[in-house]
C-alpha cells in the first residue's frame, strides 16, 4: 500500500511542478510576435519572439554560421543590432571586442529575441542554405585525411566561392548524443555546382571528424549550409602565395583550380607544411599542374624528413622555406589556411618581408 | 523530528553566515565555488543568484515538508521531492525574472541552471528537517546561508584575482591553490565558532 501511494504522490507532484513550468514557460516566454528587419528593410521576417535569434533566423531559412549550435562557444553567430537591445550578456563577452560592442555587435544564439529587432548580416548570408546531399565516394588520401565527395540532392546545385566552407551537420553516434555542426573548407571547384568535395583530417576526440571518418559511408545522406567565408580571392594581388597545412589544402585546392579554370592573369606559388612524406597529398596532382601550368609553382616542405624518407625536395618550418622564396610583398598577396599556431607564425614572417595586413587573408581552423 | 528548537531566527541568520557557513565549514557547493570563483563579478553574480534561490526554495520546501509531506507519511522521499522541488522552482524563478525583471537577468540568468545541482541548496533543505526549524527559522536560515555562501565566494574571487599575477609553484595553479585558499579561509572562520549555537 504504501508502495503505492510512494509511486503515485511522487508522480503527482512531480506532475503538478511540470505542469507550472509549463504554464509558466507559456505565460511569461510568451514574446508575441515580433518583427525582425534584416539590413534595413532588405528582408522583414515576423517571427514568434521567445527564442534566440540565432534560431528565429534559422527557422525563417536565413541561416548564420554557428560552429557549437548555440552554446556561446565559438563566437561565429556575430550579427550588428541596428539599435540597442539590452546590455551585452556575460557569456558574450569573451568573444566580443570593445569596439564590437559600442558597434551594437551581439551573438546571435545569446540575444532573445523579446520585441521588434534591426540587425544588419553581411550579403552573403541570404545565399545561404540548408542542403541535403548523397555522400557519392570516400577517398583515403593520408593515414589520417578523408577526402568526400558529396552529390547535392536538394538544392541540386550550389553556387559559392572558391575557398569558402560549408557547415556539416554530424549525427548522434556511439556514446556520442549530440548532433554538431561543424565547418569545412570546400575542396572542389565553384564550377562543378552539383558536387562539393571536402578533405577532412580525423582529430582524436572530435565529434565530427570522428563521425565523418567512422561512421558514415558511401550513400549515406548528409545535410549541411553554406557557404560561408570571407575567405575567398580578393582584387589586388599579381602574385599570389598560398600556404597550407594539413587540410589546410582543401580552400587553396579549390582556389588554385578556379584560377586556373578562369585563365585569370595571376602568378601562383603554393607551400605546402608536412612533417613526414607520409603526411603529404595530392603531390603527383600538383606536380601535374605545375608542369602544365606557367603560372603555378608548387613547393612541398617536410619538417621532420628522416634520411630513409629519401626526400629530396625543400626541407624546415614552412616559414623558413616561404622566406627563402619570397624575396618581397611587391604585387603580392598571401592566402594561408592551418592551424593557428602555422597561421601565427606565417604571419610573422610574412609581415617581416613586407606584406600589410590587408595583403594577408588566412582561415584558421 | 522533534519540535522546532527554541532559538532565535536572527541567531540563525548570523549564524549561518559566519560560524556555520554552508562552505567553509559544511562543505556544500564547492564544485561552482571552486570553479566559477575566478573572477570577482562573476562569483559575486553566481553568489547572489544562489543567495535567492536558497531563500526560496528552503521556504517552499518547508511548506511542502509539513503541509504535504508530512499528513501523507511521505517524509522518506524527502530527498527526491526537495530536489524536483528545487529544480521546477529554479526554472520559474528564471522565467519571472526574464519577463519581469530583464537586468537583473543579465546579470544572473545565465547562473540559475548551474545553481540546481548545487548540493548546498538541498543540503540546506535537509538541515531545515534535520534540525526540525520553524518557518521563520527556515527563512532567515535560507538567507543567511545563502548570503555566506556569497561572502565565502566574493572572498574567495577577491583573493584570487588578487593572486592572478603572481607565480605559483608548478601544480598549484587553478584547484590547488583554490582549495588551500578556501582551507585557511575556513580555519579563519573557524574563530568564530562558540558565539553561536544553533543545534
Amino acid at each position: 500500500m504504501s508502495v503505492v501511494l510512494t509511486v503515485l504522490s511522487l508522480s503527482v507532484l512531480a506532475t503538478v511542478l511540470a505542469g507550472l513550468v509549463v504554464l509558466a514557460d507559456y505565460k511569461l516566454n510568451n514574446y508575441g510576435v515580433c518583427t525582425i528587419d534584416i539590413n534595413d528593410g532588405t528582408k522583414r521576417l515576423e517571427i514568434n519572439g521567445g527564442s534566440s535569434l540565432l534560431s528565429s533566423l534559422a527557422s525563417h531559412r536565413v541561416f548564420i554560421p554557428s560552429a557549437c549550435g548555440g552554446k556561446a562557444t565559438c563566437g561565429l553567430c556575430k550579427v550588428t543590432l541596428a539599435e540597442s537591445a539590452g546590455p551585452v550578456l556575460p557569456t558574450e563577452e569573451p568573444y566580443l571586442s570593445d569596439a564590437e560592442i559600442e558597434g551594437g555587435v551581439r551573438l546571435a544564439c545569446q540575444l532573445k529575441v523579446k520585441h521588434d529587432l534591426r540587425i544588419m548580416i553581411p550579403e552573403e548570408f541570404f545565399n545561404v542554405k540548408q542542403y541535403r546531399s548523397r555522400v557519392e565516394e570516400i577517398t583515403q588520401l593520408t593515414h589520417d585525411i578523408k577526402q568526400f565527395r558529396f552529390r547535392l540532392i536538394e538544392p541540386q546545385t550550389i553556387d559559392f566561392k572558391a575557398g569558402q566552407y560549408v557547415q556539416i551537420d554530424s549525427k548522434p553516434y556511439d556514446q556520442v548524443t549530440e548532433a554538431v555542426s561543424r565547418a569545412y573548407s570546400v575542396s572542389s571547384v565553384p564550377s562543378e555546382k552539383n558536387i562539393i568535395e571536402l578533405i577532412i583530417r580525423l582529430v582524436p576526440g572530435g565529434i565530427c571528424t570522428t563521425f565523418m571518418h567512422n561512421h558514415v559511408k558511401e550513400g549515406d545522406e548528409i545535410t549541411f549550409a553554406g557557404p560561408f567565408g570571407q575567405f575567398y580571392l580578393h582584387e589586388g594581388g599579381d602574385e599570389l602565395i598560398f600556404i597550407a597545412g594539413g587540410s589546410g589544402l582543401a580552400p587553396i585546392r579549390s582556389l588554385v583550380l578556379d584560377i586556373l579554370e578562369k585563365k585569370l592573369d595571376k602568378k601562383m606559388k603554393f607551400f605546402f607544411g608536412a612533417v613526414r612524406p607520409r603526411d603529404l597529398y595530392y603531390v603527383e596532382f600538383f606536380r601535374e599542374l605545375e608542369e602544365k601550368y606557367d603560372n603555378f609553382t608548387y613547393i612541398p616542405a617536410l619538417s621532420g624528413a628522416t634520411p630513409e624518407d629519401k626526400w629530396d625536395g625543400e626541407e624546415g618550418l614552412i616559414t623558413d622555406v616561404v622566406a627563402r622564396h619570397v624575396p618581397d610583398a611587391v604585387g603580392r598577396q598571401a592566402y594561408l589556411c592551418g592551424s593557428p599556431g602555422m597561421i601565427n607564425a606565417c604571419v610573422n614572417v610574412l609581415t617581416k618581408i613586407g606584406f600589410g595586413k590587408e595583403a594577408i587573408f588566412y582561415d584558421e581552423f | 523530528m522533534g519540535n522546532a528548537p527554541a532559538i532565535s531566527p536572527l541567531v540563525i541568520f548570523l549564524a549561518s553566515i559566519f560560524t556555520s557557513n554552508m562552505v567553509l565549514a559544511n562543505f556544500l557547493g564547492m564544485c561552482s565555488f571552486i570553479s566559477v570563483s575566478t573572477e570577482y563579478k562573476t562569483a559575486s553574480g553566481l553568489g547572489k543568484a544562489v543567495a535567492l534561490v536558497m531563500v526560496f526554495t528552503t521556504t517552499l520546501n518547508w511548506l511542502i515538508y509539513h503541509f504535504i509531506m508530512i499528513p501523507l507519511g511521505l517524509d522518506y522521499l524527502r530527498y527526491l521531492i526537495f530536489i524536483i522541488v528545487i529544480a521546477a522552482t529554479v526554472q520559474i524563478i528564471e522565467m519571472v525574472m526574464d519577463r519581469y525583471l530583464p537586468d537583473l537577468h543579465m546579470k544572473l540568468g545565465i547562473f540559475l541552471p548551474l545553481i540546481t545541482v548545487n548540493c548546498a541548496i538541498l543540503g540546506i533543505s535537509l538541515f531545515m528537517v534535520i534540525r526540525s526549524y520553524g518557518f521563520l527559522q527556515t527563512l532567515l536560515f535560507g538567507l543567511g546561508s545563502g548570503l555566506g555562501w556569497w561572502l565565502a565566494i566574493a572572498a574567495l574571487a577577491a583573493i584570487r584575482e588578487k593572486m592572478a599575477g603572481n607565480q605559483l609553484p608548478r601544480g598549484l595553479d587553478g584547484p590547488a591553490i583554490t582549495f588551500i585558499i578556501t582551507g585557511i579561509m575556513a580555519l579563519a572562520f573557524v574563530g568564530f565558532s562558540g558565539i553561536f549555537v544553533v543545534m
